[in-house]
């Protein structure tokens, strides 16, 4: 295979593999005679996605922006604490383990709770969204600073560097890429926050087109809710990976050279 | 053990010692260290693997506090790390995300005065760092990252961040010890033109003989652990030393003083 060859098949693998995918759905569920409210054949999903896409729009934009929402408040929350945690060995001692015992709680749990206090609609699912991915970013933003090399470390403390100036001229930096790692991640997990908010206690969003598609036994545009829910995500996900590559060009040194 | 010309050392240790607590377990790092560095004098420490050489120059940087003795710098007792002390390890740490020139850079952008001027005579820094990677052999290469550049280039620009803000003290931790033969065998040379211009006081910590008594004016012998000052050695060839001096028999003499003496060590 020419090297131009095998650079096209690379680019088209991931539309390859999918179209596999559907195609297997599609064929299984013909060949074994599925009925649609258990699992609608792919084709049938497409079909209501394109009848019912107003609706859908609109769903998915209510759900992009709860997320994006939530997601952004993670990103400044999560990098304010991450520096504090990296930074302050005492932050760290007092916060972490109650950072981990909440993370632990199941955040559908908590949606109820949120209901309680700030009613139904897109709050909660702002702050499912955030709550949610909060954590991985505060992880990796205290582990970029917390790993500093203590060579690094000694240069500048013998330069006479207070510890203000090592977290900006090392740390933050430092923590960059890490925080841009955790981003990709985060975004996902913010898109499953919202959508078990609406799913939860919604009135709009994609998660709540599902919950109400599914009390009517309409398979088809649930699935349709979920393609949504995974085209968006994919989508979010390149664009968080996107930024990371420009944001953090040298911690990609090694793609570079190549 | 220095020169003797009744100027008081720039660095005095005076019986320091240094214990390691690592929860019950107690190591003695280094015991009862003696020894005076004049200004300008270019001192070597060699030794067998963890003897404490690193904890010495540590010890000097008061970046640890001794757990007896006293460290004097200046002739003032040193109990946080002393300022505008010029470094350099056997990994460059050069921060990646800074092109060579802005790594360079970083000294002026903390030690004062500099720091308060550092806005207003950015292109004066700049041209000082250029003309300091030239004398290094790496003229050009301000605008590159330090990772598109090899080891040998790293811990070039290493040098000249150490000395960008030309620091009286300079402490080199092994920064050869990463280096191909050859590429270290140039950097001595490189270094020992960079003291000749600016006559710093210099301590190197290395376990390369050769590199120590090319360097230095003294060469001190560490026991193994707990580390003691077991020989001081003075150097008395003339410089500039080449590599050719390297072959010589005065050279190759003390050399293998050197070595005998931390043999008895591993025996």
């Amino acid at each position: 295979m020419t090297a131009g060859a095998e650079r096209a098949l690379r680019i088209a693998m991931p539309w390859l593999a999918m179209a596999v995918f559907l195609i297997v759905w599609e064929l299984a569920c013909i060949v074994f005679d599925i009925a649609e409210i258990i699992l609608p054949r792919p084709s049938r999903v497409f079909e209501v996605m394109v009848l019912r896409w107003d609706i859908l729009i609109d769903f998915c934009l209510q759900t992009l922006w709860t997320t994006a929402a939530g997601f952004l408040l993670a990103i400044a929350g999560g990098l304010v604490l991450g520096l504090a945690i990296g930074a302050s060995p005492f932050v760290y001692s007092g916060l972490y383990p109650l950072l981990i015992a909440f993370n632990a709680i199941p955040k559908v749990a908590i949606v109820p709770i949120l209901m309680i206090w700030v009613g139904v609609g897109a709050t909660p699912a702002v702050i499912t969204a955030f709550v949610i991915s909060f954590f991985p970013i505060v992880v990796n933003v205290a582990t970029g600073l917390a790993t500093i090399e203590p060579e690094m470390r000694d240069v500048l403390r013998s330069l006479g560097a207070t510890r203000r100036e090592i977290l900006t001229k090392v740390g933050i930096p430092r923590a960059m890429p890490y925080l841009f790692a955790s981003l990709k991640v985060a975004i996902t997990l913010a898109f499953i926050g919202s959508v078990i908010s609406e799913t939860v206690g919604g009135n709009r969003g994609v998660g709540f087109l599902m919950l109400s598609a599914g009390a009517r036994n309409d398979a088809p545009t649930t699935f349709a809710g979920l393609f949504a829910i995974a085209v968006m995500g994919v989508l979010m996900y390149a664009l968080c990976a996107l930024v990371e590559k420009r944001m953090t060009r040298w911690a990609f040194r090694g793609e570079l050279i190549a | 053990m220095t020169a003797g010309t009744g100027e008081p050392p720039l660095v005095d240790l005076r019986q320091v010692s240094l214990t390691y607590r690592l929860g019950k377990e107690e190591t003695l790092a280094l015991a009862d260290a003696t020894l005076g560095i004049t200004r300008g004098e270019f001192i070597a420490v060699v030794g067998p693997s963890g003897c404490g050489k690193s904890t010495l120059m540590k010890l000097v940087t008061g970046l640890l506090p001794p757990t007896s003795g006293e460290v004097r710098v200046r002739g003032e007792k040193v109990v946080r790390p002393i300022r505008g002390v010029g470094m350099a390890f056997q990994n460059p740490t050069l921060m990646p995300w800074r092109t060579t020139r802005d790594n360079i850079l970083l000294p002026l952008e903390i030690v004062e005065p500099h720091k308060h001027q550092f806005r207003r005579r950015r292109a004066e820094y700049a041209a000082r760092a250029d003309s300091l990677l030239a004398s290094v052999g790496l003229g050009g290469f301000g605008d590159k990252y330090p990772w598109q550049l090899s080891g040998g280039m790293q811990q070039r620009s290493n040098l000249c961040r150490a000395l960008i803000h030309e620091p009286e003290i300079m402490m080199l931790d092994e920064p050869f010890g990463a280096l191909d033969a050859f590429t270290r065998e140039e950097l001595w040379g490189i270094m020992q033109q960079l003291w000749l211009e600016r006559r710093f006081t210099a301590v190197l910590v290395t376990h390369d003989l050769r590199e120590a008594v090319y360097l230095a004016d003294t060469v001190y012998v560490m026991s193994r652990r707990p580390g003691r000052i077991v020989m001081a050695k003075a150097v008395d060839i003339p410089r500039p030393r080449t590599l050719e001096t390297t072959f010589e028999p005065h050279f190759v003499d003390i050399v293998h003083e050197l070595r005998e003496r931390i043999h008895q060590e591993h025996a």
